[in-house]
């Protein structure tokens, strides 16, 4: 079947099958392979998207059900603002680096999710095996704060 | 310097081996064995499946020797009419649509006529389970020091315990998986592994095929633990038989649930502990038996075994030890490779004994550590003389400070007399991890590593070595920068192409910076002079000189090189497991902090404090990152990674029911390091990607044993286990 939505902020239409996980339609069939599979159950957070902004599983996601919708991959992201997960240490092997990002991202485009969770609760649903966390937390901080500072747990 | 690729896995730019483009690709996938033992009597392909548009692979389609060659060459690459686990590869199959592929696997029956497995690798073997020499047991291994019986019957104190530790999924994010196609005539198989050239070598036996006919290139791997140490060499026969006999690339990739299921895991552990002491806490006798479950082959368990052994008596000075070390077959998926190797298993038993034997003398576990901790000068199990200079002590006292561990024992008290149902105490463990292969492991290895210069005046590494995270590429290129006064800019790492990259060994045991980069500092040392410089020359000067060099020898290759030559005064005897079993220990002493919930039984860690001496640390930011990592997948190995079996397959093979720690699980973990160089390791570093997971489970437990007053002696110490020791 035939399906149009917005992708990175630009219109594309495509033909897909109804069973079609977002996913693989991202990786497979438009080269979008900065989303990762980590687990293909909704556990791990490796394949974070944007699903008209809000940060979603794309593993879970029929692709049928995002026709007309916006989506957003770790492909959007500037590159330049990155800096703080460099510096801190955010990612070690990158599997899950995508996705973390993304719902980092996100954290920081709602600040005022702070003041009801900590950091580490918001990136809960993003596993990773390599850092400890320590790396991601203090880089989501540096990353809220645009500046260096204390570390946030 | 900041992690080399650390922008391209940020914006998703790094290309794993499932994000690489491929024309014209088959999906491979495996068909396994539904028993744990067995002859295989029928397979039956499913009337609903066209096969004729399918690549169907079997045992039959082997050019060479059906084995997997690794110590042993017992394993075979399909099974050929028996079984001896469940999920043993029988039969694989490829086809463009993934989607189809998956239906076939379910579509083709394997049928196995079941016979008496051995699943508990704790108790002796029925007679009709035995499958391994006379009494299933794969490995013997021995160390003797001094006189244990004599000394144990003249100890005033004598204390025993039995500790266990449970099987470990590594969990890397990044699943397992290889492409394979042919290049002409040349085989190329690509993908997701830590050791490039063991993968050529198995593919060089059951194929029968040499360089340059075949040739494996590492991808960015993303993650390994030990868990892409030796299996990646199934997946890339797999996928190379299945695009040798279809003519088209194969794909091959392991799902979650297939990766959890048919992939290596620590093998499980039982250790016994039987101290003699003074009544003031002096080691006299450790006599310890370290029983591991190896699986259903030989894989890498007696070496396992052999580290387990050699970390089993821990850090102190005894002289009189025993240890006695034995890997079970048993009809489990194969146990292998995992960060620590069997020195967690062992040194979880250990320190967990050493807070006992404190318990059962009305000693403090940290007087009783004092003690016994290794001076320079004393000798270890093996009789390996101590002499690095490293103040163990000082290692130990900096943990207990950063911790504050006095002060909170009386907050401790306080908070406990104060809360209903809630417990909170700290548990200490010291432990050590030897670096490097074995023995004279590293000797055997004979690992080559070149160093080369371009035109431009820039370097290129060539190694066989490994980025799985860890941070290999940045270390190599600051080690290479550093010797010959470059910028890192000026330095390259080569793709890890056996093609290209001369064997510099696997990318394990902790050698990579310490072993390794001691070659890239010695090849980069050879460029130099290479180039008609001595090993003063930095900078401009050597970028001038390769450059110069080049315009002199026009198409001409030009490279330093270095081989391997063990540290002086090193000597090691395998028969009688004497000597100096490592060129270098890191020296650790971690803290943890536990609350317990006395409703939920959940235990929960709320400060942890890793210190450790290991030698220089070269790049703080990813050392710090892999002790934190190494301390949080140690926290999940000792509160909730639990693998469920169920007639020797793993019941709860995805992240659903298999639990890791997430960010909301854990503490900030508050790492500090003692540094005293190591003269023969890289920049004066020495190993430390391992060391991080021997401490943390023993130091929880300690820790919760002091917060409730129960006595936990085994792992994963889950609420369903903590409950039936509060109860």
């Amino acid at each position: 079947m035939e399906i149009s939505l917005t992708l990175n902020g630009s219109p594309v239409s495509l033909t897909i099958n109804p069973g079609d996980r977002l996913l693989d339609t991202l990786r497979y069939q438009l080269a979008l392979t900065g989303t990762k599979e980590g687990c293909g159950e909704g556990e791990c957070g490796a394949c974070t998207v944007y699903l008209d902004g809000l940060p979603v599983n794309s593993c879970l996601i029929p692709t049928y059900q995002v026709r007309g919708h916006r989506v957003e991959t770790v492909e959007s992201l500037d590159p330049g603002a990155l800096e703080p997960f460099e510096r801190c240490g955010a990612t070690q092997c990158g599997a899950c680096t995508p996705g973390v990002v993304m719902t980092a991202w996100w954290i920081r485009q709602h600040p005022e999710l702070l003041g009801t969770h900590s950091i580490r609760e918001l990136m809960a649903g993003n596993l990773c095996r390599c850092t400890g966390y320590d790396g991601i937390v203090d880089s989501v901080a540096e990353a809220l704060r645009g500046t260096g500072g204390k570390r946030e747990t | 310097m900041k992690r080399r690729e650390a922008l391209a896995k940020l914006t998703g730019r790094e290309r794993y081996v499932d994000d690489l483009p491929l024309e014209g690709f088959l999906w491979g996938m495996t068909v396994r064995s539904p028993a744990p033992r067995g002859r295989v009597t029928a397979i039956r392909f499913g009337k609903d499946v066209d096969w004729s548009q399918f690549v169907v692979v079997d045992h039959r389609d082997i050019p060479g020797p059906n084995v997997v060659a690794l110590i042993e060459q017992d394993q075979p690459v399909l099974a050929a009419g028996y079984v001896r686990h469940v999920h043993e590869p029988v039969l694989l199959l490829a086809h463009a649509s993934r989607e189809a592929v998956r239906r076939a696997v379910r579509s083709v029956e394997v049928a196995v006529a079941p016979e008496s497995p051995a699943l508990d690798f704790r108790v002796p073997p029925a007679p009709d389970q035995i499958q391994y020499g006379s009494d299933n047991v794969i490995k013997h291994l021995k160390i003797e020091k001094g006189e244990v019986e004599r000394a144990l019957a003249g100890a005033p104190v004598v204390v025993s315990g039995t500790y266990e530790t449970g099987a470990q999924e590594h969990v890397y994010l990044e699943t397992q998986g290889m492409i394979a196609y042919l290049e002409g005539d040349v085989l190329v198989v690509k993908g997701s592994m830590q050791c490039p050239y063991y993968v050529l070598k198995a593919l060089q036996h059951a194929l029968a095929r040499e360089e340059p006919l075949v040739r494996v290139i590492q991808t960015p791997t993303g993650g390994g633990f030990g868990g892409k140490e030796e299996f990646p060499s199934h997946i890339a026969l797999h996928a190379a038989l299945l695009a040798l006999k279809g003519g088209r690339p194969v794909k091959l990739i392991y799902d979650r649930g297939e990766d959890m299921a048919a992939t290596t895991k620590r093998h499980p552990a039982l250790v016994r502990h039987r101290t003699g002491l003074t009544r003031d806490g002096r080691l006299v006798a450790q006599d310890i038996e370290v029983v591991i479950d190896g699986g259903a082959y030989v894989t890498l368990s007696p070496v396992v075994l052999s580290r387990a052994i050699i970390h089993a008596a821990g850090p102190y000075a005894c002289d009189h030890v025993r240890i006695t070390g034995r890997a079970m077959f048993t009809n489990a998926v194969p146990f292998g490779a995992f960060r620590g190797f069997g020195a967690p298993q062992s040194q979880f038993a250990g320190e967990r004994h050493m807070d006992v034997i404190a318990g059962t003398l009305g000693i403090d576990p940290v007087e009783l550590r004092r003690v016994n901790l290794l001076r320079d000068g004393q000798t270890t199990a093996t009789g390996q003389v101590v002499r690095d200079g490293t103040d163990r002590l000082a290692v130990m006292e900096r943990a207990l400070e950063l911790s504050r561990y006095r002060e909170k024992q009386r907050e401790h008290a306080a908070f406990n007399a104060t809360h209903a149902t809630l417990r909170r105490g700290s548990g200490l463990a010291t432990f050590y991890h030897g670096a490097g292969f074995t023995g004279g492991g590293e000797v055997a290895l004979k690992s080559r590593l070149r160093v080369a210069g371009s035109p431009d005046g820039g370097v290129e590494v060539l190694s066989a070595n490994i980025e799985m995270g860890q941070g290999t590429l940045t270390v190599f290129t600051e080690l290479a920068a550093a010797r010959l006064g470059l910028a890192p800019e000026d330095v390259t790492i080569a793709e890890a192409d056996t093609g290209r990259v001369p064997n510099s060994g696997p990318t394990v045991a902790s050698r990579t910076t310490m072993i390794v980069g001691g070659l890239v500092e010695r090849a980069a040392d050879d460029l130099r002079r290479r180039v008609g410089l001595d090993d003063s020359a930095r900078g401009a000067a050597v970028k001038r000189a390769i450059g110069q060099w080049h315009r002199e020898h026009p198409g001409e290759p030009l490279f330093g090189e270095a081989a391997y030559e063990a540290p002086p005064g090193i000597t090691w005897d395998d028969k009688t497991y004497r000597g100096d079993a490592y060129g270098a220990f890191a020296w650790a002493a971690y803290v943890a902090e536990v609350e317990v919930d006395l409703r939920t039984c959940s235990t929960r860690v709320i400060d942890f404090v890793a210190v450790q001496e290991v030698g220089k640390v070269l790049n703080p930011t990813l050392a710090t990152g892999q002790v934190q990592g190494g301390v949080v997948q140690g926290i999940g190995w000792a509160l909730m990674e639990e693998c469920k079996w169920r007639d020797g397959a793993m019941a709860n093979n995805q992240l659903t029911n298999y639990l890791i720690p997430t960010s909301d699980d854990v503490p900030s973990v508050r790492v500090a390091f003692l540094e005293n160089p190591y003269p023969h390791g890289a920049g004066g570093a020495k190993g430390l990607g391992e060391l991080p997971i021997d401490g943390p489970a023993p130091a929880i437990l300690n820790a919760v044993a002091r917060a409730t007053g129960v006595d936990p002696r085994a792992i994963p110490l889950t609420p369903e286990r903590l409950m039936e020791l509060l109860d």
